[in-house]
């Protein structure tokens, strides 16, 4: 029973802080609830008995990547969005994105009920399935990704790398002009 | 021990400890400013009390009595929320840091208990995690306060400890790939270390500072720079920024950023000793007493921190970057690599 209230009260707080982070219009207040979210969501997955996903939740993306939104944030002192200007002049507003926009939406909704109607087990109680273990245990967790999804995990390193030398590529070519 | 005693000793330790931190905290600004004067031949705080040992007392009493004042641009909630998320992040991180062994405290109690609050599995994570976390508190302070000099030292705060943050895990990394680390509780760490080396080096303790020299150095420089101290202490460099992301605060609030500051050195010393100095192990003492081992070696720590501050001058910005991305994190990688290719090499 108290992990159930537990549970309500991680979960109300991730969504929430995500609402909220779309909801309102000061950058710097968009990131810290995106911090207080993903917190919350470390909190699930501590509940789930999985402590070292929650701990590489909270060091990952709370403390490095989010480190470095606010950093940039602080550095390009973004002001408040102004309602005005952001009606008539946001490239978000253009009717082609719109609605290719609210297409790829509807699509995720779709998706997302397809993706929980496939669970089968859902009623099972946390802690009972066979695979428990390899989550929890950090030397399993470690084996698993290095031997059955080795693939998968060398494939996210040079996706990042791609993205990383795109940045370095884009940046430059900005200041030289 | 009964069950239902559980969360009342988990209670009274979670007292005990908030406490102890903040008169290690109380501790150190004297500290602190009697080794300052020492080094500049002068005597120190000399008034408040026997030589000046109440003088943190009256600090306080002066801070806490001061008016609270807050510039008219900054945004009132994160001006108060900054120095808040910085203690309470400083007190979380110990939360995970045993120091001691099973004791009775000299017979008082009936069973024996471990000294430390919480003991799980990735305890040495949650600390990195926890301490991670607390350079929002610097950061939100610099935004918040409205100023030029506050926003420069959030911004240089928050890159300096991006910075040194890979190489403080990429040392710590090295320490728990050693072959009889079982598990990431700091608890299975210190115990790893019990007893002496084999062979001829029998009389050297099996501490890891003896297995990882170099993880143990870049450890402590990279402690320094996490903990924002002098010769790293780029956010409040006062030649530069006036007072750096605090400028702007009085009173409690800014009181509450040193204090955070000074548990976090404690936190960092006492990791440094779970990790490399072998905890609460050493000669002459039980294993029941090893807490008096674990205070003394974390007080050599904290001296040496300060010893550094107020001998080492401040780095040039530019300075502090090239060294912790060129020399500082590749040094942590090289460790990491050669210690994974030894222990392969050893244990296969």
């Amino acid at each position: 029973m108290p992990e159930t209230v537990v549970f309500y009260l991680f979960a109300g707080l991730a969504v929430g802080a995500s609402a909220l982070v779309i909801g309102q219009r000061n950058p710097m207040y968009s990131v810290l609830l995106l911090i207080a979210s993903f917190g919350a969501l470390s909190g699930l997955y501590v509940l789930l008995d999985a402590p070292f996903v929650a701990v590489a939740q909270i060091i990952i993306y709370a403390g490095a990547i989010m480190v470095l939104f606010l950093f940039v944030v602080m550095l390009l002192n973004a002001p408040k969005e102004d309602a005005a200007e952001w009606d008539r002049t946001h490239p978000l507003r253009v009717p082609g994105v719109a609605r290719w926009g609210t297409l790829l939406a509807g699509l995720l909704i779709v998706q997302l009920a397809m993706a929980l109607t496939a669970i089968r087990d859902l009623g099972a109680p946390v802690g009972s399935r066979t695979d428990a273990l390899t989550v929890s245990s950090v030397s399993d967790l470690g084996r698993v990704l290095f031997t059955r999804h080795t693939f998968a995990f060398e494939a996210t390193s040079i996706l990042i790398l791609v993205a990383m030398v795109g940045a370095v590529v884009l940046a430059r070519r900005e200041s030289e002009q | 021990m009964e069950a239902y005693l559980r969360p009342a000793v988990i209670g009274v330790m979670i007292f005990v400890v908030f406490n102890l931190l903040i008169v290690a905290s109380a501790i150190l600004v004297l500290a602190e400013r009697k080794i300052m004067g020492f080094m500049q031949q002068r005597y120190g705080p000399y008034l408040v009390g026997p030589h000046g040992m109440l003088q943190p007392i009256a600090d306080i009493l002066k801070l806490v009595f001061k008016e609270e004042l807050r510039p008219k641009g900054a945004d009132k909630l994160l001006f108060t929320l900054a120095p808040i998320l910085s203690i309470v992040t400083a007190f979380v991180a110990f939360a995970t840091v045993p120091f001691g062994a099973e004791t009775t405290f000299f017979g008082l109690l009936d069973e024996p208990i471990k000294l430390g609050i919480a003991d799980i599995n990735v305890g040495v994570l949650v600390i990195f995690a926890v301490t991670s976390m607390g350079v929002y508190g610097i950061v939100l302070a610099g935004w918040s306060s409205n100023s030029k000099y506050s926003l420069f030292g959030g911004l240089r705060a928050s890159a300096q400890m991006i910075s040194y943050e890979l190489s403080y895990a990429t040392a710590l990394a090295a320490v728990l790939i050693l072959p009889n680390v079982p598990s990431l509780s700091l608890r299975d760490v210190v115990d790893a270390q019990a007893g002496y080396f084999s062979g001829w080096l029998s009389v050297v303790p099996h501490w890891f500072v003896f297995l990882q020299p170099v993880g143990f150095i870049i450890y402590v420089i990279a402690g320094v720079a996490e903990t924002n101290r002098a010769p790293f202490d780029f956010p409040e460099a006062e030649q530069e920024l006036v007072a750096g992301y605090n400028t702007e605060y009085s009173s409690v609030r800014f009181a509450l950023f040193p204090q955070a500051e000074y548990i976090n050195m404690v936190t960092m010393s006492a990791v440094a000793t779970d990790l490399y100095l072998g905890g609460w192990h050493g000669p002459f003492l039980p294993v029941e007493y090893g807490w008096i081992w674990f205070l003394v070696k974390v007080g050599i720590i904290l001296f040496t921190y300060i010893w550094v501050r107020w001998t080492v001058p401040r780095y040039r910005y530019d300075q502090l970057m090239k060294f912790g991305w060129k020399w500082l994190f590749p040094a942590a990688v090289l460790n990491l690599i050669a210690t994974a290719a030894l222990v392969l090499y050893f244990n296969a």
